[in-house]
């Protein structure tokens, strides 16, 4: 016999994957809920902004910072803004990124869908000749796919200005030269994948926030744990992602 | 021969007729279950046009899974479901939809949606299905609905700024927005105090009247029961256990149907 938490595993992972399919498979039927998808975007793109731009920042001061006296020992110290540059864009702010979405995002999505599974108002939604899942699940999936690649864009932005303040704090590099050397170090195959992967982070994020919610537990304590699942499993995945982007990455010798 | 035939068959089809205009719900020898937990055991219920039908029971005896079981909200192994001559469990999603217009459901917990306000709670079924309707029209439809239970200036309001009375009230006047044939309630005076609980049950009846509704009442709330059901069925043990008037059944000797008198 199986052990149990295997079976639940698989069952959850089974459903979880019916769930995300049920996103294109309903997604692509009429009618769209134009109105209520830029409402998401919107509330998605714009509750997370200010704290990533704040990490973001902060994570390219620090990572700049922390790198120098490596490679002042090797008298590399020019390599700064390329070394700092590469990290930040390729790894740090998508992933912090994505993190920071999973727990804000992603939780809220599930305590909102778990709460309204529970005071039944997507069976009222459902009553009233409203397919639910096209218009609470449909829409907020797309919301996160679509805003946390923007976001990761504007956290690559603010946080490579975090890495010119940090190359200033000690030494000296020009805002010109800054920027020569980053762009001259970044190349497509840097900035594109790590883009293109951000998309994937989006939707699981979206998926299993909402998959949380949708199937709630009956109880008020129920939504709290929701909450706390999608957080737990929309982080494992974004690492899992990352590392099968990597791979993928590495073997089509992207970089 | 040939017109015997003619004859048989013209009355059937007059007897499913007359079936159709007379019944709203028919349910018959329904079972559910939850995996090991078999809640429903061969139930059967009849709701003529017109009546008010009170369904009670024990608290956790599958009385909110028989009316979405109804609704089709729930899916059931055995037995037939007839909503106004339709047989639900053989509806497409989309058939489905366009009975659920004839057909409103009074949420146990409401239901309202926290994050619109009244108005926009009231709008929500219409937008589906009348979608061609122009705003004033919608407006019209939504004060009207909300005149119907005393409701008109809480318009603009969000549920959380209602008191549970007035959000039963707006529930109410949600479901009454498609102007149903059938409404069924989920406990509509649960959680209520006497004196509002009273107002919602005498509510529910002037609504029927208006609107010549049939309608399922689910509910623990004796004094609900007696204002508004023609009949009482009693759902003890998966089964309709006992049948009949509110007066009928409270003179009764067997020791179930007494406890609930008491
Ligand atoms: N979705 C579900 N999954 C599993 N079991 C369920 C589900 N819904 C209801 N049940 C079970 O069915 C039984 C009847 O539940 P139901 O909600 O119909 O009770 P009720 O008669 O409406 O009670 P109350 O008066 O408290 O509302 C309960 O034992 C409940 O545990
Ligand atoms: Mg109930």
């Amino acid at each position: 016999m199986v052990p149990k938490v295997v079976y639940e595993f698989f069952d959850e992972l089974g459903m979880i994957s019916y769930f995300g399919w049920r996103f294109f498979k309903e997604g692509i039927k009429p009618r769209y809920e134009f109105r209520e998808m830029i409402r998401q975007c919107y509330y998605v793109g714009y509750k997370s902004l200010g704290l990533v731009a704040l990490t973001a920042f902060i994570m390219g001061l620090v990572i700049t910072i922390q790198s120098r006296p490596t490679l002042v020992e090797f008298g590399a110290e020019d390599w700064l803004p390329k070394m700092v540059s590469v990290s930040l864009v390729r790894e740090i702010a998508p992933v912090i990124t994505a993190l920071i979405c999973a727990g804000k995002v992603g939780s809220g999505m599930s305590a909102e869908l778990g709460a309204m599974k529970v005071t039944e108002q997507i069976d009222a939604m459902d009553v009233s000749g409203t397919n639910p899942f096209k218009y609470l699940v449909v829409t907020r999936v797309f919301a996160t796919t679509f805003m946390v690649p923007l976001l990761v864009i504007l956290a690559d932005a603010i946080s490579l200005y975090g890495g010119y303040l940090g190359c200033n704090i000690r030494g000296v590099v020009s805002w010109q030269l800054y920027w020569n050397q980053v762009y001259e170090t970044l190349s497509y195959g840097d900035v594109l994948p790590s883009i293109i992967k951000t998309f994937f982070f989006g939707y699981a994020i979206g998926v299993i926030g909402c998959f949380k919610g949708y199937y709630t537990d009956k109880g008020t304590e129920g939504v709290g744990k929701s909450a706390n699942a999608a957080v737990v499993l929309s982080s494992v995945m974004v690492f899992i992602i990352d590392l099968i982007a990597v791979q993928i990455i590495d073997i089509l010798n992207l970089t | 021969m040939e017109s015997d035939k003619k004859t048989t068959l013209s009355e059937l089809v007059n007897e499913n007729n007359v079936q159709r205009n007379d019944l709203a719900i028919s349910i018959k020898h329904l079972h559910k279950s939850f995996g090991n937990n078999q809640v429903l055991k061969d139930f059967n219920l009849e709701v003529k046009s017109g009546e008010s039908v009170a369904v009670i029971g024990k608290s956790g005896s599958g009385k909110s899974v028989l009316i979405k079981c109804v609704i089709g909200l729930i899916k059931f192994e055995q037995g037939q479901i007839h909503v106004l001559g339709k047989n639900v469990s053989k509806l497409n999603s989309m058939e489905l939809d366009v009975l659920r217009i004839k057909v409103a459901f009074l949420f146990q917990s409401n239901a309202l949606y926290d994050s619109m306000t009244v108005r926009e709670n009231l709008e929500f079924p219409l937008r589906r299905h009348l979608t061609e309707t122009k705003k004033e029209e919608v407006d019209a439809l939504v004060i009207e609905a909300l005149t119907n239970v005393g409701l008109a200036h809480t318009i603009d309001m969000m549920p959380s700024e209602l008191s549970g009375g007035m959000r039963k009230r707006v529930a109410l006047a949600r479901t009454l927005i498609m102007k149903p044939e059938i409404i069924l309630y989920d406990e509509p005076t649960t959680g209520l105090d006497p004196i509002t609980a009273k107002e919602i049950s005498h509510l529910i009846v002037e609504i029927q009247k208006k609107y010549n509704t049939s309608s399922i009442i689910i509910s623990h709330d004796l004094s609900c029961v007696k204002i508004t059901a023609d009949k009482v069925v009693m759902l003890i043990n998966g089964k309709n256990y006992a049948e009949g008037k509110f007066e009928e059944l409270s003179k009764s000797d067997d020791d179930k149907i007494k406890n609930f008198y008491i």
